[in-house]
Parts: structure tokens; sequence; C-alpha cells
């Protein structure tokens, strides 16, 4: 489904992804750990095709496309999802006008007519059932005045209504209770399917122990210094990341 | 069509145009109102059109206008003019008065369902019949020299929306004043309104500027309204004149203590659009507050100036207003609020924001604080910017355009104005003419 190939990316003149290579097929979830400033949340906008960063190196195809050569809402109607780290406030715009919108058109994409208001609606409410997302958040303006967690939860059910093929969750788990990190956990693995796979970017091992991954990567220094299945993280929670770092330093090359 | 005049001497030009119109009077020169336009005009040739050495000029250049031989009008040609013209600025189940040129028309308004006591009608003839509020209030609240434009529009004061509501009555239904301009004629429009609001009475009113042709000629309107105790009113403006045309208006309204005012003032047209309002706030316990919305495009200009006035304790103010410029448009905002020494606790807030579409579109702003009491809270800020990259681009990566996504973003920001326009079928008819104007004719949304 996603093929990395030594990706290079940077914002001005600093480099943040430093050779990135990683396979992701169907059905699977990889949870890509690592210390902060190791590149997780770059490598997750750049997915998702935030032009602040400059791919300078390497290739991403997506089912068989370039998905590097998509715009932002190409890649979101083939299927493409993030949950933000930082979900962002559009005052004056509804959370229900936001998803319809943006629901049509990846539906108009997949040659399918726009759902008339009663289907929406029907939709809308089954998802938020699964979020236990208050539906009075649905007439408000999105994430405006939302707290924290109501936040985190939006994104999960914009997930949830959107069906993406590919979900990348860049740090849903931070901000969250134990509660409400358990309910966007049983949302997400709800959604699981054979023919789409999940990106679990986190800081910490404990949203893992919901979300259970098949593959562990950690980045460190803008690349996946090492990988391997879930016990990884266990290990990552006992040592630390700094381990990893000094047995990877050796190896960087600065040209 | 007849081509514009360019003239050099304004004053001149008015000055033979209001002799000739004298003659016309006969017998009618001796009223007081005629002494009252004769000190206009008189004033108004010494002190010609404002210049931008003037500071309350400073940002808007009307040489364009002072160099056009504008006709003023002086009679009702709205023969042959229908409401349908002016689709869709009439508002459905509104008590209403229509004016063609600023003169009334009695086939097109409609004020039957009106509850008695109410004066609804011509200014003409309210003055004809010697109304009391016409002798209590004209001329009496705006001040007669404020701009030069209040003394032309004095100069050729003939008629208007008159409107008088005694005490303790409370209208549903909103009562709009349309003005429809029409015709071939470089005019200029005077028209005059006189609004009076008894005490604990509520009211709506809509005033509409529409027009038949795209062309030039100059909207020169004042309004003068008296709140009376405990009166609410809410007033609401959609000028949309033509691209071509001139609009400057001014409206005084003076309040009396525990009454509210709420002004939502929506800007489409006009090459150069100046919008006044003043308020006195002369008594404790009133709410002002005053939003308003400019939609720029191409080489329009679009200024508004407020004054808020606090001149006894315990008031309210809250401004809003907001403008979106594409193109090489100019905006202007300029806010004045005087507190005087008598009026604590006032609590006065000013927020003006720009969002600028076009590296070509400019805005000036300018708040003007004048404080002589000690213990109150005033507030004001200012902010002009872009569209927000991060909102772009969180829209986008859910699949929307990006044409679309600034679309909706637009939007957004214009109708945090439009949505406190309390009057559901008037809300949404401006929101149409909003999402219109804003996507230049494509379809925003649903």
């Amino acid at each position: 489904m996603l093929e990395i190939r030594d990706l290079h990316a940077r914002i001005g003149t600093t480099e943040i992804l430093n050779g990135i290579t990683l396979s992701v097929n169907a059905g699977e979830v990889h949870a890509i750990m690592g210390p902060n400033g190791s590149g997780k949340s770059t490598l997750a906008q750049v997915l998702a095709g935030r032009d602040t960063y400059e791919v300078t190196n390497g290739s991403v195809l997506y089912n068989g496309k370039d998905l590097l050569d998509m715009d932002p809402e190409e890649r979101a109607r083939e299927g493409l999802f993030l949950a933000f780290q930082y979900p962002v406030e559009i005052p004056g715009v509804s959370n229900t006008y936001f998803l319809k919108s943006a629901l049509n058109a990846i539906r108009k994409h997949r040659g399918l007519d726009d759902l008339d208001a009663v289907e929406f609606l029907q939709l809308v409410k089954e998802k938020m059932r699964l979020v236990q997302l208050d539906e009075t958040l649905l007439s408000r303006p999105v994430n405006e005045g939302f707290s924290g967690g109501e936040k985190k939860r939006n994104e999960i059910f914009h997930m949830a209504v959107l069906e993406p093929k590919l979900a990348i969750l860049d740090e849903t788990d931070s901000g969250l209770d134990i509660d409400a990190l358990r309910i966007v956990a049983d949302g997400v693995n709800k959604l699981r399917r054979k023919d789409n796979a999940v990106i679990v970017v986190t800081h910490y091992q404990r949203l893992l122990n919901y979300i259970v991954p098949d593959f562990v990567h950690v980045m460190v220094d803008g690349h996946i210094a090492k990988s391997g299945g879930k016990e990884l993280a266990l290990t990552l929670e006992e040592r630390g990341y700094d381990w990893l770092k000094e047995d990877v330093e050796p190896m960087s090359v600065h040209a | 069509m007849k081509t514009v005049k360019a003239i050099h001497q304004p004053g001149e030009w008015y000055k033979s145009r209001f002799d000739a119109f004298e003659r016309s009077l006969n017998g009618d020169s001796k009223t007081a109102l005629h002494e009252l336009r004769r000190e206009a005009i008189g004033r108004f040739q010494e002190t010609g059109f404002p210049t931008n050495r003037n500071e309350e000029w400073k940002f808007t250049n009307v040489s364009p206008i002072a160099q056009i031989g504008f006709e003023p009008v002086l009679r009702y040609a709205g023969e042959g003019v229908t409401l349908e013209q002016f689709d869709p600025l009439a508002l459905p189940g509104a008590h209403r008065l229509v004016f063609v040129n600023g003169f009334f028309s009695k086939p097109l308004s409609s004020t039957s369902a009106l509850p008695e006591g109410i004066q609804c009608g011509s200014l003409a003839s309210a003055v004809r019949s010697s109304h009391e509020g016409v002798g209590k209030y004209l001329g009496k609240l705006v001040k007669f020299d404020e701009t030069p434009f209040v003394l032309l529009n004095t100069a050729f004061l003939l008629d208007g929306a008159f409107l008088f509501i005694p005490d303790n009555i409370v209208l549903e239904e909103p009562i709009q004043f349309l003005f429809l301009a029409t015709g071939d004629a470089p005019a200029l429009i005077t028209p005059r309104n006189l609004v009076v609001i008894g005490n604990r009475s509520q009211a709506t009113i809509v005033e509409s500027y529409g027009f038949t042709q795209s062309r030039q000629y100059l909207t020169n309107v004042v309004t003068e309204m008296y709140l009376g105790e405990g009166a609410v009113v809410e007033h609401d403006k959609l000028q949309h004149e033509s691209t071509s045309a001139y609009h400057v208006a001014m409206m005084q309204v003076n309040l009396s203590g525990h009454s509210t005012l709420t002004s939502n003032s929506i800007a489409l047209g006009g090459s150069i659009a100046r919008n006044n309002i003043t308020t006195i706030l002369d008594g404790e316990g009133i709410e002002c507050t005053l939003n308003g919305l400019s939609l720029g495009t191409g080489s329009q200009l679009i200024d508004n100036h407020t004054t808020i006035d606090h001149a006894k304790p315990h008031c309210e103010s809250h401004q809003l207003y907001k403008a979106i410029l594409d193109g090489s448009s100019r905006g202007v905002f300029n806010g004045k609020i005087f507190v005087r020494q008598d009026a604590q606790k006032t609590d006065a807030k000013q927020t003006n924001k720009t969002l600028l579409l076009s590296d070509d579109a400019t805005m000036d702003t300018k708040p003007q604080l004048e404080i002589f009491a000690d213990d109150v809270k005033c507030t004001h800020g200012a902010t002009i910017g872009q569209l927000d990259a991060e909102q772009i681009f969180y829209l986008r990566s859910r699949g929307i355009d990006e044409s679309k996504a600034r679309d909706i973003l637009t939007f957004a920001f214009a109708s945090d104005v439009v949505r406190r326009v309390h009057h559901e079928a008037l809300r949404d008819r401006l929101e149409i003419l909003v999402h219109e104007r804003l996507s230049g004719g494509r379809a925003i949304g649903d």
C-alpha cells in the first residue's frame, strides 16, 4: 500500500528527514516511535502533503501511484487520512458543514453521489457513538472551544466518517486521559479492516497497549534506527531512546 | 446615456443648481426648512468637498466626486420602476418604504399593515403636515456642518423616510427603507431620513440601497435617529450600489437611558463608499453595538467611520468591523470613542479585522480613544492579514480542494458579521449576496 524509499525532507535549510525507508501493507498497523524532534510528525505531515516541508530526495508510492506528486486533497480522496497532532480551529465553519464537504468531495472522486441530508445525519450519528462524541459538537465551529480530548476524538470521528485506506494518527494519544485514550483506541480498532492500514505515531508505549501494532519503528535524527515487532515498544518503555542514539551515531553521514 | 460633465468649481456648480431649484419653489421658499437649505448651500459654497488635508478624509480622496457635475434630483420620476428590477433587495413580509432616486414612491411602498399610531411614510409629507417630530428633530440631531456632504444633503433636503413610533409599541416585522437608483443622468441623490422611536418601543429598521444600471451617481444620504428611554432598535444596512457609483452616508443616533441600538452595516457597492455612524449615549445603562462588513473588489474604496460618544455613566459599546479586500480595493476604518468625564463605568470595546485576498489590496485602520473618565474599561484591537495556511491545509487534507477551502474560510470570516442580523429572511438573503460576491459567481457549498 505504501512504499517509502530513502525519503529526505527539510524545512528551510534544516534537514529533518534523512532517508526514511518503510513499507506498509494492507491490514497492518505500524507504530512509529521516537524521541521529540526525531522527525515523526514531519513524516506524517509530508505524507499528508504539507508544503512547508520540501522533499529533497526519495520517493513515496501509494497504491502504485506517486504520492508526492499529488495535492493534499487528492491524497485524501485517494484514501489517505492524517489525524492531526494539533487539530486546527476553524471559527465560523460548523463541524457538520466541514465534514459534509469533505465526505462529498471524497465520494465524488470515487464516483459516488452526494449523501442527502438524512443519510448524512444517520451516518454521522452512528460514527459519533463510536468515539462517544457529544452531538452538540456537530453544529459548533470546527474544534473551536473544544477541550483537548474532544479535539482528538473529533479527529477520529472524522476518520470514521471518511473511511480512509491509510490512516496516520499523529500523537493522537497526547493530552488524553486514560478513559479518553481507551475510547479513541476502541474507535480505531473498530475501524480496522483487512484492506486498510494504520500508522500510529506516538512518543509513548501507552497507546500501543490498546492499538496493538504489527511493527514498531524507532525514528532517531530523521531516519529509522530500529524496526521490530510489538515487543520493541516494551523495550523502549524500559530503556528509553538513548541507547539507540548511541547505536546510531557512528553510522550517520555528514556530507 | 448622458455624458458625465467634468467640473472645477463644485461650490458654484451646486449653487447654480440650487438657484434654479429655488426659483421653482415660488411661495415655498419662505419656510424655515428652506432657510436651512439656503444656509447649507451658502456654507457648502465656502467649504467645497473635503480634501486629504482634512484629518477626517485623510485616507479617502473624494476628488473623483468633486470633479463630476452631478445633477441634483428634485422630483419623483419613478414611473415604470418595479420592485422586480431590484430583486432580491425587497424583503418579504416587511413594512416597506420605497424611494426612487431619493423620492418616495407610494405605489411601490406598503405600510398598511402597521399598527395604528405609527407614522411611516415620506419626509416630504411629514414636513407638509408639520408633524411634531419634524419640528423637534429634523436637522437638530446631526451637526449641520459635520461634513460638507451633510451641507450638500441639507441644501437639497426634499424627501426621504420618516418613521415616528410612539411609546410602548413593539413591532414584530421589520420596516424596510428601500432606496433605488435608476436613470441615465449622473444624479445627485440626497435622501434625508428621520426616525423617532418612543420610550420602550422596539423595531427593526432595514436600510437597503440598490440600482438598475451600472453608472455614476452619488447617493448622499443623511439619517437622524432618536431613541427614547428603554427603546430597542436593530438597524441593518445593506449598501448594494453600483460599483461605478458613489455612496456617502451620515447617520447619527441619539440614545436615551437604557435604550439598545444594534447596527449591522454591510457594504458591497460603490466606487467610493463612505459610511459615517455617530452615536451619542446620552443616558445611563445604554447598550450600543455597531458591526460592519465591507467587501471590496476591483478598485473600490470602502470607508467606515464610527464615533461613539459616551456622555453618561454605566453604558456599554461594542464594535466589530470586518473587511475582505480583493483586487486593488482599499478599506478604511476609523473608530472614535469619547468617554466624557461624567461617563464612569463605561465599557467600550472596538475590534477591526481585515482579510486581504490580494497583494494590491490595502487597509488603513485608525482607532481614536479619548478618555476623560478614570474608572472605565476600553479596549481596541486591529488585525490585517491573509487566510491562515494551517487552516487551508487542514481543510485540504480532508479532501476539500484549495479554492473551495479558501472560499469556505473567507465566507466564515464574513459570516461572523452577517450572523448577527436577527431577522432570518434578511440574514439568509445577506448570506446569499455575500456568497455571490465572494465567490465571484461560483457556488460555494450547498
